[in-house]
Parts: C-alpha cells; sequence; structure tokens
C-alpha cells in the first residue's frame, strides 16, 4: 500500500505546479501567430482576390496586384536553394563523415559558426561588392547568390544535425563488412537523414524568402513593370516590396500593405508545412 | 586479390602494444590461430580481449587516441599493408550487442556482397539462405525476409549479425561475447554452427564464459591486464597443470 505523506504531497503537488506553468509558456507560442495571422488576414480582405497575386500593380501600385513582386522572390529563392543545397549539403558531409580532428576541421567550423551569425545587412554589402561588382549591375543573380550566402551555414549546420542524428553504430557495422566511407553514406547514412536534410532546407527557403536586407542593393527593385526576362534582370521581390509600400507615408493603402505581408506569410507558412508533411512521412518510414 | 602465403596460420600476432592514450592496453602480446581451429580468447575485464580483435581488423582505427606497435598478419598478409575494405572483407566480426543495419533482413546480409560489387539476383539469394542457414536464423525468418532486421528479437537479431559477417565469406572470423545478449538455445545452436565453420574459416573466440572457451576452443589463449599469460591446448589450460597458477585460479572462478 502507498501511503500520502505529506512529502509525497508535497511532491505531487509541486511537480503539477511546474508541469502548469512549462505547460503554459509552451501553450503561449501559439498566441503570437495566431493574432499575427488573424490580424494581417483581417486587414488584408478587402484586397484579397485573384487578381491581386495574378496582376501587374496599377496606378502608383495603389491598386492592381503584385505579381512581378511573387515571380522576384519565386526566382531568387530557387536560384540561392539551388546554389546553397548542394554545396552546403556535400560540405556538411564532408565535415561530418569524412574530417578529422584537426585545424583545417576546427578553421571550416570557425567560419561557418561565424557566417551564421553575420548581420544580413552586412551579407548585402558583401553582396555588392562581390556580385554585384562581377554582373555589373545589382541583378536576380546577384541577389541569389547573396542569400545563398546567407543561407549556406545555417543549411550546413542543420545537415551536420541530420547526419550526426544517424547512430555511429551502423558506420561501423558497415565499415566492419568492407563497405567504403562513401557506401556507408550513400547506402546507410544519407537515407536515413534525408528528412533532417530537406526539414533544414525547406526552413532555409521561408528565411530567404522573407529577408530584405540582403536583396535590397543586390537585386531588388521598388518597381517594374514587366516579369524579369533573365537572371541579369533586376525584379521585384515581396520583402522589398512590402518593406517599401510601408514606408511611403500613407500613399499605399493599408489593404494593399497587409495583403502583401499576407502573400509572403501565407507562402512561409505553406513552405513550413511542406517540411512538417515531409518530417512526418519520413518519420513513419525510419528504421530503428 | 590477396593469397594465402605462409602455411597453417590464419592469424599471426608479433609483439602486439596497444595504447589508448597514455594507458597501455596491450604489452607485448604474441600468439597466433591456425586455420581450421577455434582459439578461444579468455581474461577478466580489461585484460585487452576486445582491443585484440580490434587489431585483427584495424577497428582500432576508430578509436580516437589510439596506437600500436607490433605486427599483426592476417593469412600472412600485415594489416597495415592492405586497405580497409579489403582487410575488413577477410575478417567477419561479430560484437557483444547486435547492430541490425536500419535494413530488412534479405538486405542486412546482402548489404556486404552488394558494396563488393555482386548484382545478381540468384548470386544474392543462395548467399543470403545460406548465411541465414548457417547462423541458424534461417527457418524463423525466411517467410519474411522484407521485415526489417530491427524487427526481431534480441537473439535472432545477434544471428542476423552473424549471418552478415559470414556474408563477405571472410576467412577470419572473431566473436567478442557474441552470447551475451542471446538465450542458452540459442547460444547452443550458434556454438555447433562454429564447430562446423571451423574447418573452412579461422575462428577466434572471446569470451567471459570460461566454459563456452572449454567447449568450442582447441586452444586457449589467457590474457591479464594487457599481457598474455598462457597458451596451451585446452585440455592444458583447464587440466589440473597449467603452466600458470594464475591460470588455475581464473578457470575455476576464484580470480578475476
Amino acid at each position: 500500500m502507498f501511503t500520502e505523506t505529506p512529502l509525497v504531497r508535497r511532491k505531487l503537488s509541486i511537480e503539477a505546479a511546474t508541469k502548469l506553468a512549462f505547460g503554459a509558456m509552451a501553450a503561449s507560442m501559439i498566441v503570437p501567430l495566431v493574432l499575427i495571422v488573424g490580424y494581417l488576414v483581417a486587414k488584408a480582405l478587402p484586397v484579397l482576390s485573384w487578381e491581386f497575386v495574378s496582376a501587374f500593380p496599377r496606378s502608383n501600385m495603389k491598386a492592381g496586384g503584385i505579381l512581378p513582386a511573387i515571380a522576384g522572390t519565386f526566382y531568387m529563392v530557387a536560384i540561392s536553394l539551388a546554389v546553397a543545397t548542394p554545396i552546403g549539403v556535400l560540405a556538411a558531409v564532408y565535415l561530418n563523415e569524412y574530417a578529422r580532428d584537426n585545424w583545417f576541421t576546427r578553421v571550416v567550423n570557425l567560419a561557418v559558426v561565424n557566417l551564421a551569425g553575420v548581420p544580413s545587412i552586412v551579407h548585402a554589402l558583401f553582396g555588392v561588392g562581390a556580385f554585384v561588382f562581377v554582373t555589373g549591375k545589382p541583378c536576380i543573380l546577384a541577389a541569389s547568390l547573396t542569400l545563398a550566402i546567407m543561407t549556406l551555414p545555417v543549411i550546413i549546420a542543420s545537415t551536420k544535425q541530420a547526419l550526426a542524428a544517424v547512430p555511429m553504430a551502423f558506420r561501423e557495422a558497415c565499415w566492419n563488412v568492407g563497405a567504403s566511407r562513401w557506401q556507408t553514406i550513400r547506402h546507410i547514412v544519407l537515407p536515413n537523414s534525408l528528412s533532417g536534410i530537406l526539414t533544414g532546407v525547406i526552413l532555409q527557403v521561408s528565411r530567404a524568402a522573407g529577408e530584405t536586407a540582403p536583396i535590397l542593393f543586390t537585386g531588388a527593385v521598388f518597381f517594374r513593370r514587366e516579369l524579369p526576362a533573365s537572371v541579369l534582370d533586376q525584379s521585384m521581390a515581396l520583402s522589398m516590396h512590402l518593406f517599401s509600400i510601408a514606408t511611403q507615408g500613407g500613399q499605399v493603402p493599408e489593404t494593399v500593405q497587409y495583403g502583401t505581408a499576407v502573400v509572403l506569410l501565407g507562402l512561409v507558412l505553406a513552405v513550413n508545412l511542406t517540411a512538417i508533411c515531409l518530417r512526418i512521412y519520413f518519420r513513419s518510414r525510419k528504421k530503428w | 586479390m590477396v593469397t594465402r602465403i605462409s602455411g597453417e596460420r590464419g592469424v599471426e600476432i608479433e609483439g602486439l602494444s596497444v595504447w589508448y592514450g597514455k594507458k597501455p592496453a596491450l604489452e607485448g602480446v604474441t600468439l597466433h590461430a591456425n586455420r581450421g581451429e577455434i582459439l578461444g580468447v579468455i581474461g577478466p575485464a580489461s585484460a585487452g580481449k576486445t582491443t585484440l580483435l580490434k587489431c585483427i581488423n584495424r577497428t582500432l582505427d576508430f578509436v580516437p587516441g589510439a596506437r600500436w606497435e607490433g605486427s599483426v598478419r592476417v593469412e600472412g598478409l600485415d594489416v597495415r599493408s592492405v586497405s580497409d575494405a579489403a582487410l575488413r572483407r577477410k575478417v567477419g566480426m561479430v560484437f557483444p550487442l547486435p547492430v541490425g543495419l536500419p535494413l530488412s533482413v534479405y538486405d542486412n546480409v546482402a548489404f556486404a556482397p552488394r558494396m563488393a560489387g555482386i548484382r545478381r539476383k540468384a548470386v544474392l539469394d543462395d548467399l543470403v539462405e545460406r548465411c541465414l542457414r548457417q547462423a541458424a536464423l534461417w527457418d524463423e525468418v525466411k517467410d519474411r525476409l522484407g521485415m526489417l532486421g530491427s524487427r526481431l528479437s534480441g537473439g535472432q537479431q545477434q544471428r542476423l549479425t552473424i549471418a552478415r559477417a559470414l556474408s563477405h565469406e571472410p576467412e577470419i572470423l572473431c566473436l567478442d561475447e557474441f552470447s551475451i545478449a542471446v538465450d542458452p538455445v540459442t547460444t547452443m545452436r550458434i556454438e555447433d554452427v562454429l564447430v562446423e565453420l571451423k574447418a573452412d574459416v579461422t575462428i577466434i573466440l572471446v569470451t567471459n564464459l570460461v566454459q563456452q572457451a572449454r567447449r568450442l576452443a582447441d586452444r586457449v589463449a589467457f590474457l591479464n591486464a594487457g599481457r598474455l599469460v598462457e597458451l596451451d591446448a585446452t585440455g592444458a589450460i583447464f587440466g589440473e597443470r597449467p603452466r600458470e597458477k594464475m591460470t588455475f585460479d581464473y578457470v575455476r572462478g576464484r580470480f578475476g
């Protein structure tokens, strides 16, 4: 028989109180998201329509749609990830699977950590100095490469983490039967860390789509009537568009500003949702 | 292709010393295992039994800070002169706790042959069946080869590990306390398998169960604190008069 001594009762009530407090903190995370989304959607409702996402801006951006900005953001994010993902994943595979603990590895790791900590406006200036200098003028390519440099260290870090989550014992078991390092990576490590790698990459989509500073001087423009014809064109972008119409001193109606914000947020949330679905799908196939 | 050179010896170890950092784990161990025999290796904790095995297939390289001196020859070839992959295909390793690769039962066994370039399904099918039979697992899994290896019971997983260790057709088979996670009946079945296998494979059996060494081994090496105390025929080690008093005490459970 259990007896409820005062000590046991006290422990139980402390247990309940701490659980409640921690749970409340966790639950409070939902509140800002619901408020932000709810507030934005409510404000933007009058302007949200098919035309808004499929048409060009009219009458000084006070009416019409934001198609060029959506297209520009799409191009920049797609190109930046097409560049950053292979470099980042391969670098992470090297660092996690091949590199020995020597000065070279330490220097690379230090560079990755510090690159991740560089403010985005500094990335923008670097982009101007490095990429715009080469392309001759700000353009989608320069902006995308700047975004790639910005997302690269985070992709490396998240990929390394996903690789490190595959138990060391699996690798040793492979090596013990005569598999090479690359065979082990190809057949055991990568298939079992793919979900983590993809999740990390996809989360960088929303970051690249949301940043304004890195594209500010490198390729995004305030207004452009047509869609970009090549990667050497400049383009509008959602984040840049939002920034500029919001700081124009009330010339552009509030609903258009909120509408742009909702489209940007919608894109980001849709991408995150994809990441979550992927993770659930891969976890269901997890094999250990 | 590595060809068999000198006569009878599957594994020859000479003056082997190993350090983990500054700490010595093996000091000047010299022994050999003949082809067609089971060499039992017994000794108390931290005698260096596992370290000895790790030198044979050079998995000691995975241990940070470990270094070794002396010579280890497998089938007459210095283990430092061949590539990791080639060496480890020659040497099958079974560890105390089974590690199933996150693959199906079939793919676990077919993994090593595939990595060695065998692609034909008929060949793989035969190989998988033979290895699973040798590991006394075939009858239990033949109808569910597609199931994940990790869904098997602990004892079955250990037999799957043994099947995998046999799948690259090694000439040396090292077993490190294989029976820790296995029930007694299965242990007996695997022991029978080892006796059958020893005609083709040099077997080194590290065990804490001295009676297991007595049942299976042709010769037994007794290690203590990194040194080889005595190596002799099983009958002599377990007899009334082994050369060292320490051996006598250990095999009777009075020490260790």
